[in-house]
């Protein structure tokens, strides 16, 4: 080998006792630094995955805003308020984590995780609730195929088509001022709002899906925490947990106003 | 070694930026508020606007956490290119696939005249 690293390797590295340094890195900054490089460039990926999402949500608004205008009146705002407040909250704990690690507070980055999982939990709880809410109202595109296959029924599968229930859809749609609509004027909305539903759960799980792996993550590092292994030299692992967490509250912060607050 | 710093790396110099507790409860306060802002604003019609307000709101947002709780503000600029090059690029994506929308605007006119 040759260049500037040659003479580190004749004297030995800065930090040839730290087990936590790689051998192909001169020093923790450049291991720290290449690290958090990799997990935005990561990050990058992640906005392009969701793009594809957004991109389909973008047509169909721009085409027929009907569709949004009408699938809305089905989300429940203050639910959806309530998880914004709760994933925000989860922001500031894990990076107040991050903050532990990097200063060498263990009790305090222990309690910061926990209080980030609690957070990530309750929102996972509340939007449990909101899927529940469109599954007892048929508002699940593919409900009766699901519901079927999870059955494990014999028999002819059911119908495709997206059928809500129709004395609830009609409910909300006349305490919203729309009474009285023709069986043509109701079917057209229930068409529409279908639609809405699909870009809603596709929108909303990959969304959860992330929650979840989140959590999974910010688990791992609360284990290590707990054995102790973060401290001032070495916090690596809790500061990109922490960028793919806020990378995740991002996501929410634009799916909020987009898919509740229509108007 | 020395062990005084805050977050230090064995050469003394700093690994990483620490961010005071007061800033990051501020950026907290600021999302919250912004919250409620969103939440409160969607109550108004501002016509064409609607949408326009709702995600200049959400991307102020998405700048303070990417800014402070990201740290992006004390980093080198690399990841910060990284980043806004990702959104110029979703931008353009988003664009393109809605090229032909303007086909569509008799309907969506057509429509907009009933609602109202």
């Amino acid at each position: 080998m040759t260049g500037p690293n040659t003479t580190n390797a004749t004297r030995g590295r800065d930090g040839d006792n730290d087990p936590q340094l790689a051998h192909h890195f001169d020093t923790p900054r450049r291991q720290y630094d290449s690290a958090r490089l990799g997990m935005w460039i990561f990050l990058v990926t992640e906005i392009l995955f969701f793009g594809g999402l957004f991109c389909a949500y973008g047509v169909f608004r721009a085409n027929n805003p009907a569709i949004f205008f009408d699938g809305h009146l089905f989300l429940d705002k203050p639910l959806g308020a309530f998880n914004t407040v709760v994933l925000i909250l989860s922001s500031l704990t894990m990076a107040l984590a991050v903050r532990a690690a990097q200063t060498g507070r263990r009790r305090s980055l222990v309690a910061c995780l926990v209080a980030t999982i609690v957070c990530a939990l309750i929102f996972m709880g509340v939007k449990g609730v909101e899927y529940k809410q469109k599954w007892d109202h048929r508002m699940v595109p593919g409900q009766d195929r699901i519901a079927h296959w999870v059955s494990g029924e014999k028999g002819p599968e059911p119908r495709k088509q997206f059928r809500p229930d129709e004395s609830y859809v009609r409910a909300r749609l006349a305490a919203e001022g729309f009474e009285n609509l023709d069986q043509e004027e109701y079917d057209r909305r229930a068409a529409r709002l279908g639609t809405f539903m699909g870009v809603y759960f596709s929108l909303t799980a990959l969304h959860a899906l992330h929650v979840l792996a989140g959590i999974a993550a910010i688990f791992w590092i609360f284990i290590g925490s707990i054995r102790g292994r973060f401290g001032r030299q070495y916090f690596t692992p809790v500061d990109l947990v922490g960028l793919y967490w806020h990378l995740v509250d991002m996501i929410w912060i634009y799916l909020f106003p987009l898919l509740y607050l229509i108007h | 070694m020395n062990h005084s710093a805050s977050s230090i790396s064995h050469d003394g110099a700093p690994l990483a930026h620490v961010v005071p507790v007061g800033v990051l409860l501020g950026v907290f306060a600021a999302l919250f508020v912004l919250t409620a802002v969103t939440v409160a604003v969607s109550y108004f019609d501002f016509g064409a606007f609607n949408l326009v307000v709702a995600l200049g709101v959400a991307t102020v947002k998405a700048a303070l956490v990417a800014l402070w709780f990201m740290h992006l503000r004390y980093d080198g600029g690399l990841h910060a290119f990284l980043f806004l090059t990702a959104a110029a690029f979703l931008g353009l994506f988003l664009i393109i696939a809605m090229f032909d929308s303007v086909e569509y605007q008799p309907d969506v006119q057509a429509w907009q005249q009933r609602a109202r």
